[in-house]
Order: structure tokens, then C-alpha cells, then sequence
């Protein structure tokens, strides 16, 4: 029989590690409604962005998206894993990593071996995980989870834009969770540069061609295609820091469940432990009882 | 019309108006009901939206609106 004082000691270590995880699942969902309110009402107007975006080039004859939308092939790759800076959230940074390795071995394994794949972390996690497995990432940005406002992500998306229209990367990809809801992520990996054309609605082609361009179609597309880049950003960097509160709500959530688990068998092993510690003292009384009587 | 200003961060206005004067790249212009359909970028300013219970002001840093049928989309920022 376990010995009384260890099960002791083991019940009260599962109890303040719980402790520890049920206060991580209240702050992560007290994040988590603040992520999700910032994303749920930023995504109307990705969409509606989109939506613009689509009617405009319906109406252009050819393409015209400009610098942004010059497909060079993919010789030099940029690939933007997005996740979190820190970790118990399940496997939620475990998946963008393998999905950038999967990427990098499968897709442009030809240009990693000479040399033309660069990563760009966001968030230390994949970082650090990228680097047990021996890739190197080239830049890591982990302040932006610490002030996650549209004009911090708008520096970023500058920053590659230009690199980008400098001829310094071919192709900027993205890899990261996207929100669905508290517990469900979906992982996606889309292409942020070149801008990929949109596909036109189906709908009201009559209609759209119709528009008024006011001051002029190239002006407004000038406008639109950098803003269609940050917001692309943007929503993918919210997106994933959603995510990223909603898998650690869950992780927390079953650690919760299991320290419970752990606690109700501790409990019944210390009660046995100590029944039958009662039982073996009675047991010495009456026998010593017993040995004074005879 | 229908009027719909939205931000990255929120939907400020959407509700029915009369008027709405923008400021466009090119000048500041004002859409009343059934206009055409357009496409038109925004500059630094002030939107004015006017409707039967008064008139409403918001400031933008810049944007894109769309008139489509009667509905006129605003993406400020």
C-alpha cells in the first residue's frame, strides 16, 4: 500500500497545478474574447475589400495589378509561419511548423537546397521549433503580439511590400491558423505576394462594368492593391492570435479535466491507504490487547 | 439608400441616408440617392452623412467607397 505521507504530498502537487492551469484557462478566454471581437468585425471588411477588389478587375480589360501582382515564378521564396510566443496551447504551433517544414521540403525543396527559402517568424514559438529540426529561420518578430494594432502589422506588410517589388523575393507565403471557432483551428497556407488574381463574380457582370472610376482606375487600384496586402496581413496575424487564445483555452481546459482525474484516484488511493493504515493499528491493540489478557 | 462605413476595427455607421458628402483624392463630392455605380478612392477628412434625424460626421484617414444599386460601401481607415 502507497505510503500515506507520498500520496499526501502527490495530491497536493496535482491540486496546485491545476490550480495553475484553470487560472491559464480564465485568462486565455478572457484574451480569447477580446481576439475574436477584434477579428469577427475585421472580417467584414477583408471581405467586402475583397469584393471591390473583384468587381475592379472584372472591369479591367487584362491584368494591371502592377508591381504587387508580377508572378516571377517562385526562385526566391519568403515563407511567413505565423504563431505565438509562448507555448501551452496544444499543438497549435506544433502544426504551423510542420506545415512550413512540409512546405519547404515538399514544395520549394529545389529552392531551399540552393539556398533561395527564407523564414520570417512571427511569434518565437515556430522559431524556436524550426530550429531544433535545424532550419534557421532569417528574421524573427515576436514584439508585434505585445501591441497587435493594425499600424504595427501595416510596418511589417511595408517592409515586405518592398522587399518584394525590390526583386528580393519571388513569392511571400503564409502559414497559419486560421479561426473557426474556440476549439477548432483551420490551418492555412496562402500566398500573400504576388497578389493572386481574384476571380470574378459570377453576378452583375453587366452591371460592374458600368462603374464610375473616380479619379481614375490605376489611381484607385494603386490604392486598393497595397491596402488589399495589409489587410491580408492583418486579418492572417488576428486570425492566428484568435487561434492561438482559443487552443490554449482548450489545452487548459482538458489539463483541468485531467488534474481532476488525477485527483479523484489519489483521493480514493490515500483513503484505502488510510483505511488500512486504522485497520493494521486496531488490529496491533487487540492483539497486544489480546497478549496481556492470556 | 443604404450607407455602410466600416473599419478594420469596426462598422461605424450602417443605417439609411440622405446625402453623404466624401472626400475624395480629387475633392470632396456628395452622393444623393440613385446614383451611378462607382468606385472612387478617399483621402484624409471628414464623411458627412445626412439623414432625416440630423446630421452625423465621421473622420477617416483614407479609404475606398463603393455605390453599388443603392448601397454605398465605405472602407475607411
Amino acid at each position: 500500500m502507497a505510503n500515506l505521507k507520498e500520496v499526501r504530498t502527490r495530491i497536493s502537487s496535482v491540486k496546485s497545478t491545476m490550480q495553475i492551469t484553470s487560472a491559464m484557462k480564465m485568462v486565455a478566454a478572457s484574451k480569447l474574447r477580446r481576439a475574436q471581437n477584434a477579428i469577427v468585425t475585421m472580417r467584414p471588411y477583408a471581405s467586402k475589400l475583397q469584393e471591390i477588389m473583384q468587381n475592379l478587375s472584372a472591369s479591367l480589360e487584362g491584368s494591371s495589378d502592377g508591381v504587387f501582382g508580377a508572378d516571377r515564378g517562385s526562385n526566391k521564396v519568403l515563407i511567413i509561419p505565423i504563431s505565438s510566443n509562448r507555448g501551452l496551447c496544444g499543438a497549435f504551433n506544433a502544426n504551423v511548423m510542420k506545415e512550413t517544414v512540409s512546405a519547404i521540403e515538399g514544395e520549394y525543396k529545389q529552392q531551399y537546397e540552393d539556398g533561395n527559402v527564407d523564414i520570417f517568424c512571427i511569434g518565437n514559438k515556430t522559431a524556436d521549433l524550426l530550429k531544433s529540426r535545424s532550419y534557421v529561420a532569417k528574421q524573427v518578430n515576436h514584439e508585434i503580439f505585445d501591441d497587435l494594432t493594425f499600424d504595427n502589422v501595416v510596418a511589417i506588410a511595408e517592409d515586405l511590400m518592398q522587399k518584394f517589388s525590390e526583386g528580393k523575393y519571388d513569392k511571400v507565403i503564409l502559414v497559419y491558423n486560421q479561426f473557426k471557432n474556440a476549439a477548432t483551428q483551420i490551418l492555412i497556407k496562402e500566398q500573400l505576394l504576388p497578389l493572386s488574381e481574384p476571380k470574378p463574380a459570377e453576378e452583375d457582370i453587366s452591371l460592374q462594368s458600368d462603374y464610375i472610376f473616380e479619379p481614375g482606375k490605376q489611381e484607385i487600384l494603386d490604392e486598393l492593391v497595397p491596402k488589399t496586402i495589409k489587410i491580408q496581413l492583418y486579418k492572417a496575424i488576428l486570425d492566428s492570435f484568435a487561434s492561438e487564445h482559443g487552443a490554449r483555452m482548450t489545452a487548459m481546459h482538458q489539463a483541468t479535466d485531467n488534474a481532476n482525474e488525477l485527483l479523484k484516484e489519489l483521493k480514493l488511493t490515500y483513503n484505502k491507504a488510510r483505511q488500512a493504515a486504522i485497520t493494521n493499528e486496531i488490529l496491533e491493540i487487540v492483539g497486544g490487547a489480546e497478549a496481556l489478557n492470556a | 439608400m443604404n450607407l455602410e462605413i466600416i473599419t478594420p476595427d469596426k462598422t461605424i455607421y450602417n443605417g439609411d441616408a440622405d446625402l453623404v458628402q466624401l472626400p475624395g483624392i480629387d475633392g470632396s463630392f456628395e452622393i444623393l440617392n440613385n446614383h451611378a455605380p462607382m468606385i472612387s478612392a478617399l483621402s484624409a477628412g471628414k464623411i458627412k452623412v445626412k439623414k432625416p434625424s440630423g446630421e452625423e460626421f465621421f473622420e477617416v484617414k483614407g479609404g475606398v467607397i463603393e455605390v453599388l444599386k443603392n448601397k454605398i460601401l465605405v472602407l475607411a481607415e
